[in-house]
């Protein structure tokens, strides 16, 4: 019990990973707006905000991956009491995930947000981006229930204002980022109930805290309601199926920056959350938890999988029908929760991995096509393959990785999922994954076909995307290629998160008295 | 449930009315600035709630005397849910002002804050488009 010595002893930046994280990006936000307001400093700002909050994931993601935990009290205030921050293979894998993601579409950023948003709305605009990360960052990092609100919250609001950007180009921009906000405040207003009755029923707000306080009240009602409120609140944020509506507007009418980082990053933190409590919050073995997810989670995944993926078929604007597919994707990670096995919990963590680089690959070609023909319709984009070769053979790959064919990404996570099912021995499922990924074959030949096999509109700017857009680009389909080879990285972060969050409770409660880093 | 019971939770009780209430002008109002109204009403119940769970029977203030000779028998209400829901009433203010503003670049845009109306301009865009890029299934409008 090193509890009260600690404080007094000077800790070293090492020491304060955790925190310069989140602090990064979130002092660099209203700096840009100080410094930032003429050329294109405030997108340096931003480029090296995320990334220096990019290496802090990386050796945050080094010195957890072998299953320990970083427990950081914020301000010397010891847990339960203060705000903890805390570092286990399964957030460190989301930090990884979401600061590499922004740190590569930023330099994409560049060139697309020249071309779709007036140049006084710059500084504004990358100071809006960074608070969006930051507060993406927070709500994985964190081990405070509230905090999580909170940071939901920065980030929920930014996220409006940025798909409001889009305005420029189509005012639709404006009724979708209206719905978000009200389907996104009604959302985060549930999950700000469901933490008062947690609150009430225990007196606590840390999670591991909680987590051991409601370990045997499994027929407590208020934890109950606690449970029903947190996982529709937060079914709003995922878009789970009924509940995606503000989803395929607001992806559409986004700037193509805004959607490329949006897509790979705000739905998989939102499923992280749920992962969180339903895991490490609530127990597994909860008689209510096992219901919800089988008999709700479950059937509403598979109608996801094959209800979107359907509607995406059916699209005749690409960047519509990759957001219909995203809906269809999350089922798969959803099904992955619900089977509430080790095999399925890993491949709905591999599958938000790698779910995250294709769509970033994805709608990042869109928005590169989007650069040159100005709209992404197919008949705007028709044969835009032909005059963008390097591009289009990006977004190939990216096709292929969504569809999950072998050597790709997305082909481990859908196998490690069908296996899960396998497992469990609801063969009926297995077939079900395979059945909606042929569904994405169809809507992954409909835009090959529309960019190979077609002559090139006229009208287009027939050169290639700038060098700025196209190294991102393909450092995200070589990334989905990697991991469809080098399964090690991915599926061991996974498999340890994944164990980690089973290990539920047990895992979490011996940081309650520690307050030093390590384990 | 007895009759105590009842009464007793009377803050439970406004909390639901309230946040059904601001939920049902959410969903039911077509104009924009409404519904912001109603998810003012449903914001402001769970800040309600907060509050009521910070009430301990018999509770005073939770303001320690000076001298810090705190007297055991006295019973201090929670002030932690108050503090919680003030971080709540900021992010719902500036939800508002967010929504607000929206309104009025919507306004700008469509030139009407009626739902109904932004729909139909919405439905006429996306059937233009229709019709010049091929059907599309689903949509808002």
């Amino acid at each position: 019990m090193a509890t009260e010595t600690s404080h007094h002893v000077a800790m070293t930046l090492h020491d304060h990973l955790p925190m310069l994280q989140v602090l990064i990006p979130f002092i660099a936000s209203p700096l840009i707006v100080l410094m930032g307001a003429r050329g294109g400093l405030s997108w340096l700002i931003a480029f090296v905000a995320s990334l220096a909050s990019f290496i802090v994931s990386i050796v945050l993601l080094m010195e957890v991956i072998d299953g320990g935990f970083i427990s950081y009290a914020i301000g010397g205030w010891a847990p339960p009491l203060g705000i903890e921050y805390r570092v286990d293979a399964a957030n460190a894998f989301m930090l990884f995930l979401i600061s590499g993601i922004s740190t590569i579409v930023l330099p994409f950023a560049y060139e697309s947000v020249k071309a779709e948003i007036s140049a006084k709305h710059h500084t504004l605009f990358y100071s809006c981006y960074l608070l969006c990360f930051t507060g993406l960052l927070g709500v994985v990092i964190t081990g405070d229930a509230f905090n999580v609100f909170v940071f939901l919250e920065i980030s929920s609001l930014s996220t409006y204002a940025l798909i409001a950007t889009g305005a420029e180009r189509d005012k639709r921009a404006l009724t979708a980022a209206y719905d978000y906000l009200v389907m996104g405040t009604i959302g985060a207003t549930f999950f700000v109930i469901g933490i008062g009755f947690l609150y009430m029923a225990t007196g606590t707000l840390n999670m591991a805290d909680l987590a051991e306080r409601i370990a045997d009240q499994e027929n407590n009602r208020t934890i109950k309601a606690a449970f029903a409120f947190i996982l529709v609140g937060m079914g709003l944020k995922v878009a789970i199926y009924p509940l995606h509506l503000w989803l395929p507007n607001s992806y559409t009418y986004a700037p193509s920056a805004i959607t490329a980082f949006l897509a790979a990053t705000a739905t998989k933190a939102a499923i992280y959350v749920i992962l969180r409590f339903t895991f490490s919050v609530f127990q597994p073995s909860f008689q209510f938890e096992v219901y919800a997810l089988e008999f709700i989670i479950l059937p509403l995944a598979v109608l996801a999988m094959f209800a979107a993926s359907f509607i995406a078929v059916f699209q005749s604007d690409l960047k519509r029908m990759l957001a219909y597919s995203s809906i269809a994707q999350i089922g798969y990670m959803l099904l992955g929760i619900a089977l509430l096995n080790s095999t399925g919990l890993t491949g709905s963590i591999v599958h938000l991995f790698n779910h995250g680089i294709t769509k970033a690959v994805l709608f990042m070609g869109v928005g590169a096509l989007v650069l040159r023909s100005g709209s992404s319709f197919y008949s705007r984009i028709r044969g835009m393959g032909r005059v963008m070769p390097i591009t289009g053979a990006a977004m190939v790959v990216g096709g292929l990785s969504l569809i999950g064919v072998p050597g790709t990404a997305g082909f481990i996570s859908k196998w490690e999922l069908v296996q899960a099912t396998l497992e469990r021995g609801w063969w009926p499922l297995a077939f079900l994954i395979a059945a909606s990924s042929l569904l994405a074959v169809i809507y992954v030949w409909r835009f090959v076909e529309v960019l190979y096999l077609h002559e090139p509109a006229y009208g287009a700017d027939h050169r290639e995307a700038p060098l700025t857009m196209l190294v991102p680009i393909w450092i995200m389909a070589l990334a989905c290629i990697y991991f469809g080879f080098a399964t090690e990285i991915t599926l061991g972060a996974a498999r340890t998160a994944a164990d980690g969050l089973l290990a539920g409770t047990t895992g979490m409660l011996e940081s309650v008295t520690s307050t030093e880093a390590g384990h | 449930m007895t009759f105590e019971f009842i009464v007793g939770h009377i803050n439970y009780w406004l909390f639901i009315v309230l946040m059904m209430t601001g939920l049902y002008i959410v969903v039911s109002k077509g104009n924009l600035v409404k519904k912001i109204v109603g998810l003012n009403i449903f914001q402001t119940s769970v800040f309600m709630f907060y509050i009521s769970v910070g009430k301990i029977t018999g509770g005073t203030a939770p303001i320690f005397p000076l001298d810090m000779n705190v007297d055991p028998d006295v019973v201090y209400s929670n002030p932690l849910p108050h503090v919680l829901i003030l971080t709540a009433i900021v992010v719902g203010v500036a939800t508002t002002a967010l929504g607000l503003a929206l309104i009025v670049r919507i306004r700008e845009e469509y030139g009407t804050i009626e739902e109904d109306d932004i729909l139909d301009i919405e439905r006429k865009v996306a059937s233009d488009e229709n019709r010049l890029h091929g059907e599309a299934m689903g949509g808002r409008a």
